[in-house]
């Protein structure tokens, strides 16, 4: 084919643009090509197929049609028949196109930066709607809204609610569910209602236009977004709170936008609405959101207690969790409960007890795949959007769709400003003037609304075209003009933004200590507040429900403890992942080593005074060092009895043979570097290497030890590294002087199994030459405690 | 009674009110909770607050206790411990955990931050000696673990140790390898937890109405 000829040429951006056009050319040659996606393409689509303009290489694969003649044809060596893997292959080609214009666009510096993504790919869609209209084609329907609401809306929301972070989202709940619920119910009736107004105005052709319809189009386009606020808020990098004071409103508003829509729209045909409808939306209100929430917790907790028994089949894994969250989704949609509340719950209650008991590899399995999804559906729903819109029959009036645009705008601001004036009441932490802005200015509206109203009937409702095209053009607005100034005005606003910092095992203690304190307090105080419920929320959590849905022993570690493995682990997968020699960025150049922070010892006596001090502080750093090098965390501490954990010994194997490696080349480096320098006090991280590195089995003892506690036996045949030897002995004997109630126990193992004994006196010189004083060994050393 | 006792007390209330920042309301709840709590004496002792039920499943329990008895803490320039408090050195320590108001300047805001940084600080140095040292975080993350099961001194040394170190890598950088570094001082502290934004989660929402229901249950268990 033309096309694959093409993707050989040399690559730069233009490639990908070209390619993209080509591809888009190859759409518009599959001529008659509705794209049905999910349905089955129908018959005299596929004979319009058949005659169109394809190159029919051999005899055309006719087989379907009923009047053969008996005419014996020569046997068809070659045939094309597209209509076999039409619905397939236009998915994929979508995708495809997609996913390389979301390519290109990062290759071009500038544009990146200056217009939001979102923007971009509606004017891809555009583009691509416009050729094919070009082409004389009917642009396909691809905003179908069974499509999007059931295959292209549940991986964004499933990633937005899996990573939500929990904390501040449970802080700020209230505020949140003002704006969600109170907000969008005054933005409805606001818009709808003086949009009626208008409409009765005389001299604007709309007086047709009644009243429960006008109020059915407000809740449409009130409802605050979730892809477009994701689409632009990722970029600007705002602060923590106020992300997730606008994220958690675009989420939790869905439950309101159900009810409305479809109590408007069940009354438009009756045309009105008395007191008991009113009330039994209230009451369909609470059964939505709570119900879609149980239905999501449910889903939930069975993902997390599925993934307590699949130690054996780790390669399944991440697929329980994303079929277990769609089938939440689904189950919630069937009974017209909030989908998008259902998924937000499933994947936020499984996520902690998933977390502790899938493998490291499912983790990132599942973080890769949820992120691809969500990018690909992202992209797809941009690009539809503008298809859509150049598809779409539109009946443009002026008067209706500023009205529109206006409206949204005041009503936004002045929900938001009245509710944080309610709310600043009852929050510790007030929302300033620019928060309130930002809340206000956030507010997108997308794909959603636009499906929503799709999804509206022609029949009942004759002025669906101009509620479209005031849909379309109110998003328009929102992502181009809003989304595009957000980000400068934020800049000129000065408003804080996230911090890129990492967590620090400093700051992970002081919260928890935090929590504590306040809970304290509160108790001292007398009164159950906030705290207080919290942390009885975790003891019933720890006591009870960890014990059923955390695999083996590990649902006793606290929470800081996990958090101490993680932060290891990830620095030493980073160790290793960065390669031999590559510096790991780091924000502080750290020389401070753990000598540095033991307390001094007294002067040894005399005959050691020759060999360098070995203190507690080096031995436990050599400890740390080799945990978090080894990433063998979970196993090493006596007190984490993992029975169900099996280590993969190919794993364990490939990596241990990649730290090798690196290990010899920065020996080798290290050697060549400081052999000829005297150092003080000869340092750990370079004996461990040089101990290590002399022998490349040393890894493979490990699983040796009994007690868990990894213990580097070292075969002494190689005759580098005769220090390795002095090392090793010297630790022995000052662990066996120490009374070793204090410290880590390194337990000197090795002392009496290989004979290394004869290294008492070897010299000093040597080691020393071996040493490392210099600041780039203890840079990399200490990468494992930085922030 | 609540509000007849707070009219009588008018002069001393706001003597306190100006020193701690509290509102009278705040104030005659508090004081009510003192009675409670001293079982209507006039000092508060260790012992009685021991007594609370709720705080005997909090694993730092004694530090926090310990914080209302410290001097450092009553803002008089003090040191060392006491046996008994007042009720104005109560509301004192109190009101470290006041959020701040909503049009601070940022200097304001700083010395918010500091007063509870140095709070925190208080808790940890528990032999007043400026610094924290390794012995003592090593004890606070004890602490913080000890109720956590069957977990050996080594996590907790391990953790605290890390933490130390991080310490001394941001605040010192470069050491040489003989050099030791003493302790955690205030200023340090103040560097490592400057991202928490601590003034805006140090705080307890000190209620304006009364709790007498809660109270009567509470002085119910109590005794």
């Amino acid at each position: 084919m033309s096309v694959r000829v093409v993707l050989h040429s040399p690559s730069g951006s233009r490639s990908f643009l070209e390619r993209g056009l080509l591809l888009l050319v190859m759409l518009i040659f599959l001529e008659g090509t509705v794209l049905t996606l999910g349905a089955a393409s129908s018959p005299d689509i596929s004979a319009q197929d058949n005659t169109g303009g394809h190159d029919h290489r051999g005899i055309a694969g006719s087989h379907d049609h009923t009047n053969y003649t008996y005419t014996k044809k020569a046997f068809p060596v070659l045939s094309l028949d597209y209509h076999h893997i039409q619905v397939p292959f236009e998915i994929s080609l979508w995708v495809l196109l997609a996913s390389l214009m979301k390519l290109g666009f990062h290759l071009i510096p500038r544009l990146s930066s200056i217009v939001p993504e979102s923007c971009l790919l509606i004017v891809v869609g555009l583009l691509v709607g416009g050729l094919i209209k070009l082409a004389g084609e009917e642009v396909p329907p691809v905003l179908d809204s069974n499509l999007f609401f059931l295959c292209l809306l549940p991986p964004i929301i499933l990633d937005a609610g899996y990573f939500l972070p929990i904390r501040p989202f449970m802080e700020n709940i209230g505020t949140i569910l003002m704006f969600a619920v109170v907000g969008t119910l005054w933005n409805a009736f606001f818009v709808g209602g003086l949009l009626y107004a208008v409409c009765q105005i005389e001299g604007t052709y709309l007086s047709q236009v009644e009243l429960l319809p006008c109020l059915l189009f407000g809740s449409i386009i009130s409802a605050v977004d979730p892809v477009a606020v994701l689409a632009v808020f990722e970029e600007i990098h705002i602060n923590e709170l106020l992300h997730i004071l606008v994220f958690g409103e675009s989420l939790l508003n869905d439950a309101v936008t159900v009810v409305l829509y479809h109590l408007f729209e069940e009354y438009s045909g009756a045309g009105e609405v008395t007191p008991m409808d009113v009330v039994l939306g209230v009451i369909c209100f609470l059964i939505v959101s709570l119900g879609g929430i149980a239905v999501g917790a449910i889903y939930g907790i069975l993902a997390a207690f599925t993934s307590r028994f699949t130690s054996h089949t780790r390669v399944i894994e991440p697929l329980f969790m994303f079929v277990y969250s769609y089938m939440a989704y689904l189950s919630a949609e069937m009974f017209h409960l909030s989908g998008i509340m259902a998924l937000i719950a499933c994947g936020a209650v499984m996520r902690p007890y998933v977390e502790a008991n899938i493998s490291h590899k499912s983790h990132t399995t599942v973080k890769y795949f949820l992120k691809m999804w969500s990018s690909v559906s992202e992209t797809l729903i941009f690009i539809f959007l503008g298809v859509a819109t150049v598809a779409g029959p539109h009946a443009w009036n002026w008067t209706f769709v500023s009205v529109t645009v206006i409206l949204c705008l005041v009503s936004r601001v002045i929900g938001v400003v009245g509710l944080t004036f309610i709310i600043n009441k009852f929050r510790i932490v007030k929302l300033t003037t620019k928060d309130q802005f930002i809340v206000a200015y956030g507010g997108l509206r997308g794909a959603i609304a636009f499906s929503l109203g799709y999804l509206l009937d022609k029949d009942l409702f004759p002025m669906r075209t101009m509620f479209l095209t005031a849909i379309i053009t109110e998003i328009f607005f929102t992502v181009f003009v809003q989304g595009m100034t957000i980000k400068p005005l934020v800049d000129l606003l000065a408003v804080k933004k996230k911090q890129e910092a990492k967590r620090s095992i400093n700051e992970e203690i002081h919260t928890q200590f935090l929590d504590h304190l306040l809970t304290g307090i509160e108790d001292i105080c007398g009164h159950y507040g906030h705290h207080h419920w919290k942390d009885k929320l975790n003891r019933f959590n720890k006591k009870y429900i960890k014990k059923c849905l955390i695999a083996g022993e590990r649902y006793k570690e606290p929470q800081l403890i996990a958090f101490y493995h993680k932060m290891e682990f990830k620095q030493a997968i980073e160790l290793v992942e960065s390669g031999g020699g590559v510096k790991l960025p780091s924000a502080v150049p750290s020389q401070v080593s753990m000598q540095n922070i033991q307390p001094k010892k007294l002067p040894p006596p005399v005959a050691e005074r020759a060999l360098p001090q070995f203190t507690k502080g080096r031995e436990e750093e050599i400890r740390k060092i080799l945990r978090s090098n080894l990433q063998k965390t979970r196993q090493r501490l006596r007190s984490y009895n993992r029975h169900t954990l099996v280590a993969d010994p190919f794993e364990d194997g490939w990596n241990d043979f990649l730290l090798k490696k690196q290990r010899l080349i920065e020996l080798e480096k290290k050697m060549s570097n400081y052999l000829t320098v005297p150092g003080a006090i000869p340092d750990s991280p370079t004996m461990c290497r040089a101990r290590l590195a002399s022998d490349p089995n040393a890894f493979y003892n490990i699983k040796a030890s009994s007690d868990g506690v990894p213990t580097i036996q070292v075969d002494l045949a190689s005759p580098q590294s005769p220090d390795s030897v002095n090392m090793l002995n010297e630790e022995g004997r000052e662990g066996a002087d120490r009374d070793e109630d204090q410290g880590l126990m390194m337990k000197p193992a090795g002392k009496g199994e290989k004979g290394e004994e004869e290294g008492g006196n070897k010299n000093p010189g040597l080691m020393r030459c071996l040493s490392d004083p210099g600041p780039s060994n203890e840079d990399e050393e200490d990468e494992p405690f930085l922030p | 009674m609540g509000a007849l006792q707070s009219l009588s007390d008018e002069p001393e209330y706001r003597e306190l009110a100006e020193k701690t920042g509290f509102s009278f309301e705040q104030i005659g709840i508090l004081h009510k909770r003192f009675k409670q709590l001293s079982h209507n004496e006039d000092m508060l002792r260790r012992a009685d607050l021991d007594t609370i039920p709720d705080l005997a499943c909090n694993p730092i329990r004694t530090q926090i206790i310990e914080a209302f008895f410290d001097k450092r803490n009553f803002h008089q320039n003090g040191d060392g411990t006491v046996e008994e408090i007042s009720f104005e050195e109560f509301l004192v320590v109190m009101s470290h955990f006041r959020p701040p108001a909503l049009n601070m300047t940022e200097d304001q805001r700083e010395k918010v931050r500091r007063e509870k940084l140095r709070f925190l600080f208080n808790m940890h140095d528990t032999d007043n000696d400026g610094t924290i040292t390794l012995e003592e975080y090593r004890h606070v993350v004890e602490e913080l673990l000890s109720r956590s099961g069957a977990l050996g001194k080594e996590t907790a040394k391990g953790i605290a140790d890390a933490a130390m170190l991080e310490v001394a890598s941001i605040s010192i950088g470069h050491m040489e390898p003989d050099e030791f570094y003493e302790g955690i001082t205030f200023e340090h502290f103040l560097k490592i937890l400057k991202d928490i934004e601590i003034e805006t989660k140090m705080n307890i929402r000190f209620l304006n109405m009364d709790t007498t229901t809660l109270c009567n249950r509470d002085s119910s268990s109590i005794r």
